[in-house]
């Protein structure tokens, strides 16, 4: 089993566990934002996750374009991605339960898989290590108990942000309380002169811009594959669910719970745990309370 | 003149008129020809399935056919649980798991015969994944289908991580059936049981339950029949289809590993389903079928199978959801022939 190579100390497992929480609500926040307000399971979320890396990747290493740049206008091209999604595709199976997940993730496949496709046209596909962005800040802190790249404090801010921003928006925006209002009573809403279809357009454009957010904070940790689409959009599915839906406060607490129980199972037994104890509190929540620790859809047993 | 006459004596007709005039679903059947005309797509669908083998050239293409016999079981489990009682279960790389590392597990520590590990894998299995879905019950919609996903990935992931069953050498030798002969034929008599068995089944009085508990599960607890009990039948029948199909994947590729735990289980019956038509039993064999010797065909093309097939399920869910099956029933009941008046 792998351990870290210096003793671990429990302050450290502590921060690293946060920021993995943060990176946690990153990915969960546009699927959450998605299905709260529209009701649509989101599930092409990785892979749009994965696609802003790739396309990041191609704006600074093949266009030569800035960092910021390629930064807008990959989010512009994901979010459009996003609508077109619901535009095209989902908009005729809404309200199918079945059919949208289906029609969903066999999008998010080919997405995935044709990001992996060879010698079509000379295109090579995504497959290797060759594929790292950079970092926004480089550095490292050093205090008397921890290491930490400024990356990671990077994603710790970026997340509080986005939760704060998110919150005002729905809040305070007069187009984020309409999609709140789509939430609450679609047909209510609808009887107030909201445009259903037209919110979930935006709701996916936003939750779309969302997921390629997280990417550009998330991937310089790592590199761009397209495996970690797979990953992303279980643990989004995972934090929604154990967060509850529609609950920004679940929402963070499941996502920081995620994130120090598997820093925690890395520290100790190893990073092939993980995946075990992300499943197992997935199935361990939804069959002791399928509403999630916070979720304010009551009866979701019912209704879902 | 004489062209007239004719066409005010006779008139076009369509084939089930006498069947479909006296009685909607219930067939009181009058003649040879409303029995033949009926007989006729059944008798039609056993006499393909036990051709087809003897037809195709060489062994490489019934092996594909045995695959693509799996695919159509586990397409029928799919099926009956999603269409028949609303549980939308997407975990049949779970079924085919389990069964397969019992049965593999039976033949490669205990040295059993495959006549008894077949039996005992199918139905050891198929109460192993019930008991594990038992608690997932309660709910519904995407997240029983989200909860069934991920069943085989937790699975997949217990069996690397605890190194069990040999980890990711996996199992193997296995042992094979005698011949190809026999494994594709005991896969085609299977794939029969089950369709006329699960439709004989949604005709009996549970089969009502059933489609009760998939439109209105109020009304079936109301009328004083434990719901979660009758879920619990549908899913061990439904898993016992699935773990017949991992038993046989596992003596049939001589193999027993994590790959067993595929994506390709879970989401392949799914495409059939749709692309055969929902609901409909033949359909998803007729879905299988057509997409597993499609997707071999493809091979070569690495990836650009899996994105083909994503796209054919998104243009029949999009385009024509009814599927291939509803849709060639119609033109068959729309075949009119000329009768006098």
């Amino acid at each position: 089993m792998h351990r870290f190579i210096k003793e671990v100390t429990s302050v450290e497992v502590f921060i690293y566990g946060v920021v993995n929480g943060m990176t946690f609500v990153l990915w969960a926040v546009g699927f959450s934002f998605v299905y709260g307000i529209s009701r649509l399971p989101n599930f092409a979320h990785g892979a749009l996750y994965v696609v802003t890396g790739f396309i990041t990747w191609s704006f600074i290493n093949s266009a030569g374009l800035p960092h910021w740049l390629s930064i807008i206008l990959s989010l512009i091209i994901v979010s459009f991605a996003g609508v077109a999604i619901y535009q095209f595709v989902m908009i005729r199976v809404r309200g199918m339960p079945i059919s949208e997940i289906i029609v969903s993730f066999a999008i998010a496949l080919a997405i995935l898989e044709g990001l992996r496709l060879q010698g079509i046209g000379g295109f090579k596909g995504f497959i290797g290590p060759g594929y790292v962005l950079p970092p926004f800040v480089n550095g490292v802190v050093e205090t008397r108990w921890v290491t930490i790249d400024l990356q990671r404090l990077l994603i710790i801010a970026a997340g509080l942000l986005l939760l704060g921003f998110m919150w005002l928006f729905t809040h305070y925006h007069k187009v984020g309380l309409a999609l709140r209002a789509m939430a609450q009573n679609e047909r209510a809403a609808l009887m107030l002169g909201i445009n259903s279809d037209r919110m979930a357009n935006i709701a996916l454009g936003i939750g779309s811009a969302l997921a390629g957010l997280s990417a550009i904070a998330v991937m310089p940790l790592g590199n761009v594959n397209c495996e970690s689409g797979y990953s992303v959009l279980t643990n989004a599915i995972a934090v929604c669910v154990i967060g509850g839906l529609g609950s920004w406060v679940g929402t963070i607490l499941a996502a920081l719970i995620l994130g120090l129980a598997t820093t925690t199972m890395s520290a100790l037994g190893g990073t092939m745990w993980n995946s075990v104890l992300v499943f197992g509190l997935i199935i361990l929540i939804l069959v002791v309370k399928p509403s999630g620790l916070f979720g304010q859809q009551k009866e979701l047993e019912e209704r879902v | 003149m004489a062209k007239q006459i004719s066409t005010f004596e006779r008139r076009k007709e369509r084939l089930d008129r006498g069947i479909k005039a006296r009685t909607e679903g219930l067939y009181a059947i009058s003649s040879w020809r409303e029995v033949s005309y009926l007989l006729a797509p059944r008798a039609g669908l056993i006499i393909i399935l036990f051709l087809l083998p003897l037809v195709v050239p060489g062994l490489y293409w019934q092996r594909v056919l045995a695959l693509a016999g799996v695919y159509a079981l586990l397409a029928l489990s799919f099926d009956f649980l999603a269409e028949r009682v609303g549980l939308v279960c997407i975990g049949g790389a779970f079924m085919i798991g389990v069964g397969g590392y019992i049965s593999g597990a039976l033949n490669y520590y205990l040295m059993l015969p495959v006549f008894l590990t077949i039996p005992i894998g199918t139905l050891g299995g198929a109460l192993i994944c019930t008991l594990l879905w038992v608690p997932c019950l309660p709910l519904r919609g995407i997240y029983f289908a989200v909860v069934t996903f991920m069943f085989p990935f937790l699975t997949q992931s217990i069996i690397l991580a605890g190194n069990l069953f040999e980890g990711t050498e996996g199992l193997s030798p296995i042992k094979g059936f005698p011949n190809t002969w026999i494994a594709v034929y005991l896969i085609v008599i299977l794939i029969l049981l089950s369709i006329f068995g699960l439709r004989r089944l949604c005709g009996e009085d549970i089969g009502v339950v059933f489609a009760g508990v998939k439109d209105n599960d109020q009304a079936v607890f109301a009328s004083g029949i434990n719901v979660t009990r009758v879920k619990i039948y549908a899913l061990y029948i439904a898993s016992l289809i699935g773990c017949f199909a991992g038993t046989f994947v596992a003596h049939f590729s001589g193999f027993v590993g994590v790959s067993l735990f595929a994506v390709d289980f879970s989401i392949m019956p799914i495409a059939a389903c749709i692309m055969g038509g929902p609901g409909t039993m033949a359909g998803p064999v007729l879905g299988a079928f057509i997409l597993a010797p499609l997707s071999e065909l493809l091979r070569g093309f690495g990836q650009l199978r899996v994105v083909l097939y994503c796209l054919v399920l998104v243009g029949f869910i999009l385009f024509k959801p009814e599927g291939l099956l509803s849709w060639a029933t119609r033109k068959y009941h729309q075949i009119e022939h000329w009768v006098k008046v």
